[in-house]
């Protein structure tokens, strides 16, 4: 009984309602593994974690020399959503890459939402993400953002939660894809007992997203994954989906711009290159147009991207929307352009260059958490109740040097899942990040990844951080009766196998 | 195939290859001093010799002890050919290519690289360890090669993975035969002796040809194995088969005919091909062994210069 003294405490437990009574859509899981000793599931932990690492399921840390790839740590015990709740996740988050991709197009466009004063103009284009060399841009079919990981997470009430949009280049999808088959193998019956939904289409979806942008007249297009190279601390997954989606991997070096085109070295000489899923931060992408000392990037491919020569997803600028600033925002722009209120909550946000709200947020540091507007992965940024005095008066004084640059949400006690610690199982508080692919239609990946904070009592996720990984199970709740597996019959249909004689 | 990503499996074959012959260099030495009249000194000298290396040896670490030798080929990080640097770089270049060989093959690469890496944190592997580290590399890289065969299409990356493992191996049989050009006899007299023949056979087994040889035929005799390993037109590591089977290799990424040649490449590869189809083991003698070795492995240095012009340092027109 691994669970018998398992105590979901003060917070929202994914999978418990209480002590020692699970929520329905886990009770399946629950039993499994109360019929399995510790040691059975440690060996299964054990399993899980080689099977990772022997196919190199590994990420770089960034300044560790040393041994740069590890495994993002995983846990076999995974997360489960109810379809139900899935359901009204999917709406909601339709909603809102909706909304902001129509808000993606108005800046760099017309600007109606600045020129009505929904948005004040300088916020816009103050932020490090806009990129002026995108405005007049026209993407294939008016998508910019096609590939999304929206993280949300959900509070002590069991409410959701967005907390951040990833419009650049979210990663992790591979250890979705990973995760779910070395859980497999972990738990095959479980699987068997019940209806989890599939996560395995990911890569074709984003073959098909891809290819939907590719420019009309030539037959055959070709598709890429542009990476900065095996030292990225997400090569992994660049060489995962170029793999899944049986297209070129490329990097910065293999590409060229001749004759207006952009084209890739081959064997056998130049061959044009007509949709690129880039993997590069925008600043990087073109040394003309954006940083002069990016060696990554393709020299002149501004010029080809902007004359529609060649699609790139996502499109560039989309780093505006990862504004924390502009993320407040959302709200209105989905009133904006939809018509509709939200249906997935913001993080109730104050904007530090709003004077009220900043004496606001400087009152109450020891309560709040500090982020920089445009840092992600857990850097830039205070967590006030954990932070000392020093730390705190530190961010004060940026704060009030730099107001655009921060905003401030109050500390959530983030919902935790539970997980598998040497002799014991522990909650662990969790995120959880969807992937959303804009093609034809928008289509969201059943789940996503959740990240869970492996420190006791640590509210951070990022990998960056100690963080680590589990399986995101998207359960039917009510499992009818399984039916058999047909099983071949052997006496009829198995020819013997020609034996030595 | 983008140029890099064939320059990436070509590297990645011959840097498995290269780390089973520096294990084969090794382990024939290890051979010869077991076989060895106590009185005689340990020569680890001409190993250092034959791997053109020597000035940087002497100058890192003096002496040619057995430990110092084995230490600079096996685990020495800063020399980029040891058998750890070797299967550092291979691993490298795999995970440039992951998506376009065999998960499979990176398994096996990655596999390989953890067990010498391992080994080499270990401080120090005994004489009675030593021999099974190297068979275990020799296995490990013998693995991967046979996983390459069986898991990846035999398309375009996999003829170029073969091509560097073959221009690699020819490379390192003309080098381990020229082993015995340098391992000195305790005297001129003992040429033709036991002790001659002993180290002979040493030769023969790493390259694994022991067997394959006494098939063929049955007498030792320095002439009889160098013609073996040079000349040999069906056993797998003799420089003749290999430059055989590497041009084969070559003309079909380029679909140029056989006997012809479209590029240096094909032309360079050709006509070292070509001189070892025609020439017999007396005129090897004749100029010289050790010189004649030296002059193929100059000729293979064009090849792979060659290679890398025609295939992979492609620049942009214009």
């Amino acid at each position: 009984m691994q669970f018998q003294h398992y105590d979901p405490g003060d917070f929202y437990d994914e999978l418990f309602v209480a002590k020692g009574e699970p929520r329905p859509e886990a009770a399946v899981l629950i039993e499994r593994i109360n019929g399995l000793t510790m040691n059975e599931l440690q060996q299964r932990q054990n399993a899980a974690q080689n099977a990772l690492f022997k196919v190199g399921v590994t990420f770089n840390v960034y300044s560790d020399n040393e041994g740069t790839e590890r495994i993002l740590p995983f846990d076999i015990i995974p997360r489960i959503l109810p379809l139900r709740e899935w359901e009204i996740l999917e709406k909601g988050l339709k909603q809102r890459i909706q909304a902001l991709n129509l808000f993606l197009d108005d800046i760099y466009g017309e600007q109606k939402i600045l020129k009505d004063k929904v948005i004040p103009r300088e916020l816009v284009e103050s932020a490090t993400g806009f990129l002026k060399p995108c405005i007049g841009l026209k993407p294939p079919q008016g998508i910019w953002c096609h590939i999304t990981g929206t993280d949300l997470v959900r509070d002590r009430s069991g409410a959701w939660y967005v907390l951040e949009d990833n419009m650049r280049c979210p990663s992790g999808v591979s250890y979705v894809l990973e995760n779910r088959r070395v859980m497999k193998t972990t738990f095959p019956l479980v699987f068997n007992k019940m209806s989890i939904r599939a996560v395995d289409d990911y890569a074709s979806k984003l073959l098909e997203t891809l290819l939907n942008l590719a420019p009309t007249g030539f037959p055959d297009p070709t598709v890429v994954v542009l990476t900065p190279g095996i030292y990225n601390s997400a090569y992994f997954e660049h060489s995962f989906l170029a793999q899944q989606m049986g297209v070129e991997l490329v990097e910065g070096r293999d590409l060229t711009i001749v004759d207006g085109y952009l084209q890739m070295r081959t064997t056998k000489g130049l061959k044009r290159v007509d949709v690129v899923y880039r993997r590069i931060d925008d600043d990087f992408i073109d040394p003309v147009a954006f940083r002069p000392d990016s060696l990554l990037g393709i020299p002149g491919l501004m010029e080809v991207y902007r004359a529609g020569r060649v699609a790139l997803a996502n499109a560039l600028g989309t780093g505006i929307a990862d504004d924390k600033v502009i993320y407040a925002y959302v709200p209105q722009m989905i009133k904006y352009y939809l018509g509709e209120d939200q249906l997935l909550a913001n993080v109730p946000t104050y904007l530090c260059w709003e004077a009220d709200q900043q004496s606001h947020v400087l009152a109450n540091l020891d309560k709040l958490v500090v982020k920089s507007a445009d840092e992600s992965g857990g850097y830039g940024m205070l967590v006030g109740p954990h932070a000392t005095q020093a730390e705190r008066e530190d961010f004060a004084g940026r704060i009030r040097a730099n107001p655009r640059k921060y905003i401030a949400q109050p500390t959530l006690n983030l919902s935790r899942v539970p997980t598998l610690f040497e002799n014991q199982i522990d909650g662990c508080h969790v995120d959880l990040r969807p992937y959303i692919l804009y093609g034809k239609e928008i289509y969201i990946n059943p789940g996503g990844l959740t990240r869970v904070a492996l420190k006791k009592g640590s509210l951070v996720v990022n990998s960056s951080q100690g963080g680590g990984s589990k399986d995101t199970w998207v359960v039917a709740e009510s499992v009818p009766g399984q039916s058999q597996n047909q099983s071949q019959n052997q006496s009829q249909n198995q020819s013997q196998n020609q034996s030595q004689s | 195939m983008l140029s890099r990503v064939a320059h990436s499996i070509y590297w990645l074959n011959r840097y498995v290859e290269r780390a089973e012959n520096i294990a084969r260099f090794i382990d024939v030495n290890l051979n010869l001093l077991l076989d060895s009249p106590t009185v005689m000194t340990q020569q680890w000298e001409p190993i250092v010799s034959t791997t053109g290396d020597r000035p940087l040896f002497k100058s890192r670490y003096g002496d040619a002890t057995a430990d110092n030798v084995i230490q600079f080929l096996t685990f020495d990080q800063a020399y980029p050919n040891s058998i750890l640097s070797c299967l550092t770089a291979a691993r490298e270049n795999a995970r440039s290519v992951r998506e376009v060989i065999s998960s499979e093959m990176w398994e096996q690469v990655n596999l390989f690289y953890l067990m010498v890496k391992e080994a080499s944190q270990q401080r120090h592997l005994t004489l009675t360890q030593l021999p099974s580290f190297f068979a275990e590399v020799k296995t490990a890289s013998h693995l991967f090669a046979g996983v390459m065969d069986a898991t990846m299409s035999h398309n375009e990356g996999w003829h170029f993975g073969r091509v560097g493992r073959l221009l690699e191996r020819a490379d390192k049989t003309a080098r381990i035969l020229d082993v015995k050009y340098f391992i000195l006899l305790p005297s001129p007299s003992d040429v033709g002796t036991a002790l001659d023949e002993l180290q002979w056979i040493a030769l023969l087994k790493s390259a694994s040809g022991y067997e394959m040889y006494r098939k063929r035929q049955r007498l030792i005799s320095p002439d009889g194995i160098a013609n073996f390993l040079i000349l040999d037109r069906e056993f797998p590591r003799s420089i003749a088969y290999c430059l055989l089977q590497a041009e084969r290799s070559m003309h079909e990424i380029s679909s140029t005919t056989l006997g012809s040649w479209n590029n240096s490449a094909e032309r360079s590869l050709g006509k070292v091909r070509s001189e070892l189809d025609f020439i017999t083991i007396e005129e090897i003698i004749q100029q010289g062994l050790h010189e004649f070795l030296d002059h193929i492995q100059t000729q293979l240095n064009c090849v792979g210069a060659s290679i890398f012009e025609t295939f992979f340092a492609l620049e942009p027109v214009g």
